[in-house]
């Protein structure tokens, strides 16, 4: 490690920027790599410079306050980093970064790295999940904040997790008619999270108000759902759904929001090195991190849902962590006393992460009732009994030749959106746990690379 | 725990397109066999290669081998059930001077004998015929009936058939160590498993090398690892596999209309896996650019390499051991394994079963690298 | 008709650009995703199947949301934003 290099930041959501200021406040000038126009993230995410006049509490309600403060933080500390937006991290190799920014490439040597890469909702398909009007429950909440946009008129929302509730909640305060809460959790498991989750009482509070909100204006609320398919040729027109009971019926609806919680953005950490283990909170392989975010490899540290699913409060904390993980490496004093107190945190939230898997729980079932001919990988156009029959017939076992051999997962998103149901379904064929079949190897670039870089290159002094 | 035993007739290490193919091969001859296979059949270099089914190009030596493989690619669904999309879309070697388009002639009339069918077309013609390659090039050899598969596919569907027709194929089953003990050759697997056959075939591709090794036989085997893209779908722009004459940029576009291309080197991280290298791999985007145009709003989605295993002069190593009865060497094809690489399969078959082959193995033996005492 | 509803920020710049080939609007700050499905109800025609598609994600992750300008450039519709003058394509013209 180089001392003539810097430390680089990728990712400026809560994590990143929380990392970044503790940086700076120790006297180091971190690089801060993102991929948006503007800091903030996801959940935080700002809308474009310019013209957009919506307050922070009509853009992020109860968290506006937290999101003001992330805002300022980084402002804050804008000319005391090298700020890089709108710029693609497309390969890390040998101690260096790959940069793609205005079709530009750049390598980017760095002396430590910090990835808080974030996280995209996690799904399964549904005969007609690939219809026009059929978008995730994140991708639905970024319309709203982002663009001021509902992605339809009347929507349905469907599926699990914190953003479920809350996403329908906004759609309905910003005037859009909601066709109905379609929840895969059934009722009676729900009544008993709500009990584990009377650690955070702050979090139980917001979901029971969501949830008396919609209800008070009439919003249908099912639990114990499964979808059966989005009906329409062109464009979503219904959700046809199995209720609790079993019984099939049909909601008319000009969009559907889904999503079964979030899965993490590891590419990175995969091509820097870092060992795996599988999570069974997340039900996904995870970079390896200690309670500071070191992960594997020296020098290089994880922070955020980027490497398991936290939610923000906590990518605060651990972004704020894993640098001081870094100055201590660096043998730079830290406060012990903000140490202990970060750990003792994030020790508090890592046993919430397990009850909030038990609150939203992952609908393996749905798994087994895709058909055969329903399409799971949208980039390729496969289905469901490709997968199965490479694993049927004992050509492959494990993720990586089940990609090989059917195309699943090779496509533009490089598995992003269905390597969570080719697992399920290998798994499930084979007859092993969702752990015993690998994971895909992540491969530069990750995500598409114009040809045309190539030849524009900016060599960095 | 007790160790599994299995005793056949022939063993073999190493299940890519030349282990998986001599499995078939002997198995149709009858002969009981057992392939071990420390990873996934036809997951190493033969699954990860460009995926050019080509004669045209190889040295001369390697024609009548690479002549026997295109009539077996010729009976792939017969063979494998499957065509694995393989098309003989003619391969077109490109010149791009003068002299490249003489050392192409040349090479046309070297190889008039073996039945290639070589077309050089320039000018106007050429112009006509590839009117996508511009004036990329003065014009070209065609190989008329080469072309291009799907390795993924392919390598490993001839272990498949093998297993089909009873060979045993064991798969994540490394071998730890090989033997002659008597008239047999005993591997083991771990504690698990034990093979005792009468041959021994060592196909193991970049890791040969151990096997040979420990038959006193050292060869100079060097790992290298070829750079490959792969863009997103295009509209169809090329129907031939295309190549350079003297090196650089070679590139196909698949039937969904991606186009792979590759060039350049990657990098190993290991013994046993490699990554591509990032200035190579901007530099195969870069020339890939400028060799075909119609890349030029296209995005590359996935790049990969492999290990294949290089000799010091570019030729495999096929033939008999010369240090143990009944082992047979057949790897270090340099980077250009894949066509003829079910040639091979059969021409070890062919030793096992008669002792013999008619194919001219001089080029390739063992002990051409060691001094001559 | 229309996929996304703007329920918003509609006091906005209007920005002038072309949709297969009929003169269209958005406002400014408009993503080209937001552009497109406040005119039309998708973004593109997949390859395989010549099915439609509208983007899934918004997010940058699912990839579903690349579309094509007349001038035959490749963007990713809910990273990029719309400008005066932009010739878009929501058709199957991947295979022209």
């Amino acid at each position: 490690m180089s001392g003539s290099l810097p430390p680089v930041i990728v990712g400026a959501g809560p994590a990143g920027i929380r990392a970044a200021e503790r940086l700076v406040a120790a006297g180091l000038r971190p690089v801060v790599v993102d991929e948006a126009a503007r800091w903030g993230g996801q959940i935080y995410r700002q809308p474009p410079d310019g013209g957009f006049t919506r307050p922070k509490t009509a853009l992020y309600g109860f968290e506006a306050g937290k999101a003001d403060a992330v805002h300022r933080a980084m402002a804050a500390i804008r000319d005391r980093v090298d700020y890089r937006p709108r710029t693609l991290v497309w390969n890390c190799e040998a101690g260096a970064l790959d940069l793609l920014s205005d079709g530009t490439s750049e390598t980017l040597p760095f002396s430590h790295l910090i990835l808080a890469t974030g996280a995209t909702d996690r799904v399964l398909p549904f005969p007609g999940w690939t219809l026009p009007g059929v978008f995730t429950l994140g991708g639905s909440q970024v319309a709203l904040k982002f663009q001021g946009c509902a992605v339809g008129r009347r929507v349905a929302f469907l599926g699990t997790g914190p953003l479920l509730y809350l996403v329908a909640y906004q759609y309905l305060k910003a005037g859009v008619e909601v066709a109905g809460v379609f929840d895969t959790t059934p009722f009676a498991a729900q009544a008993r999270a709500t009990a584990g989750m009377l650690r955070d009482p702050a979090t139980l509070a917001k979901g029971l108000l969501f949830v008396g909100w919609l209800r008070a204006h009439g919003v249908p609320i099912h639990n114990g759902v499964r979808p059966v398919r989005g009906e329409g040729t062109e464009r979503v027109e219904a959700l046809v759904w199995r209720d609790a009971r079993g019984q099939e019926r049909r909601t008319a609806c000009d969009a559907v929001a889904f999503g079964l919680g979030l899965r993490s953005e590891t590419q990175l950490a995969d091509l820097a090195g870092c060992r795996f283990r599988f999570d069974e909170a997340d039900r996904a392989w995870l970079p390896e991190r200690d309670g500071a975010g070191r992960s594997s490899v020296p020098g290089l540290y994880l922070a955020g849902d980027g490497s398991g699913i936290a939610g923000a409060d906590a990518a605060e904390l651990a972004g704020e962590r894993a640098a001081l993980a870094l100055l201590e490496d660096l043998g730079r004093p830290v406060e012990a006393a903000r140490v202990t107190e970060l750990d003792s945190r994030l020790a508090r939230i890592a046993a919430f992460r397990r009850s909030l898997s038990a609150a939203f729980p992952f609908p393996a079932d749905w798994a087994d009732a895709i058909a055969d001919d329903t399409m799971i990988c949208r980039c390729e156009g496969i289905t469901a009994g490709a997968v199965r029959e490479v694993a049927r017939s004992g050509q492959a076992r494990e993720m990586n030749r089940a990609k090989a051999l059917t195309r699943a997962g090779m496509g533009r998103c490089q598995g992003r959106m269905c390597s969570a149901t080719t697992a399920e379904l290998l798994s499930r064929t084979l007859g092993t746990g969702p752990d015993g079949v690998g994971r895909l190897r992540a491969q530069p670039p990750i995500k598409p690379l114009p040809v045309s870089a190539g030849a524009e290159r900016r060599e960095v002094a | 725990m007790m160790r599994e035993r299995i005793d056949c007739d022939v063993a073999i290490v190493g299940g890519g397109i030349v282990g998986g193919s001599a499995a078939l091969f002997l198995r149709q001859a009858g002969l009981s066999v057992t392939l071990l296979e420390r990873d996934w059949c036809g997951a190493k270099a033969s699954g990860v290669n460009f995926g050019g089914v080509r004669r045209q190009g190889r040295p001369l030596e390697q024609l009548p081998l690479s002549q026997r493989a295109h009539a077996i690619w010729g009976r792939l669904p017969e063979l494998l059930g499957t065509d694995a999309e393989y098309i003989r879309s003619g391969h077109l070697k490109l010149a791009r001077s003068e002299p490249d388009l003489a050392s192409l002639i040349d090479y046309r009339e070297r190889t008039q004998g073996f039945g290639l069918g070589l077309e050089i077309i320039t000018g106007e013609e050429f112009r006509r015929r590839w009117p996508a390659l511009g004036d990329r090039a003065i014009g070209g050899s065609l190989c008329p009936e080469d072309g291009h598969a799907n390795p993924r596919l392919v390598s490993p569907a001839f272990a498949r058939a093998a297993a089909k027709l009873g060979a045993v194929v064991r798969e994540q089953t490394p071998v730890d160590r090989v033997e002659k003990d008597g008239d047999r050759f005993v591997l083991l697997s771990g504690d698990a498993l034990e093979v005792r056959a009468r041959f021994l075939l060592n196909t193991a591709g970049a890791w040969s090398w151990r096997v040979a090794e420990a038959f006193g036989e050292p060869v100079p085997l060097e790992s290298l690892h070829p750079n490959m893209a792969v863009t997103e779908p295009l509209p169809r722009f090329l129907d031939v596999n295309i190549g350079v004459e003297g090196g650089g940029v070679y590139g196909r576009q698949v039937p969904r209309g991606n186009m792979v291309v590759g060039g350049g080197r990657g990098f190993a991280l290991d013994a046993d896996r490699a990554r591509p290298q990032r200035d190579a791999v901007l530099t195969l985007m870069r020339d890939a650019a400028e060799l075909f145009p119609q890349l030029r709003h296209a995005h590359v989605i996935r790049c990969w390499t492999g290990v294949e295993g290089y000799t010091p002069d570019r030729n495999p190593i096929v033939g008999p051991s010369r240090t143990t009865p009944g082992l047979f060497h057949a790897f270090g094809f340099s980077g250009a394994g894949f066509q003829i690489g079910p040639g091979v399969g059969q021409t070890l078959a062919e030793l096992v079963t008669t002792g013999g082959t008619p194919m001219p193995l001089e080029p390739f033996r063992i002990d051409r690298f060691t001094p001559t005492a | 008709m229309a996929l996304l509803q703007r329920v918003a920020e509609q006091g906005r710049r209007v920005v002038r650009f072309t949709l297969d080939g009929r003169p269209v609007e958005a406002l400014e700050g408009d993503t080209i995703l937001t552009a497109m499905l406040t005119n039309g109800d998708r973004l593109r025609r997949t390859e395989f199947a010549d099915t439609p598609r509208a983007g899934f994600c918004m997010m940058g992750a699912c990839q579903d949301c690349w579309v094509r300008t007349e001038e035959g450039e490749r963007l990713r519709a809910c990273g990029t934003f719309i400008a005066d003058g932009m010739r878009l394509l929501s058709g199957g013209e991947w295979n022209s």
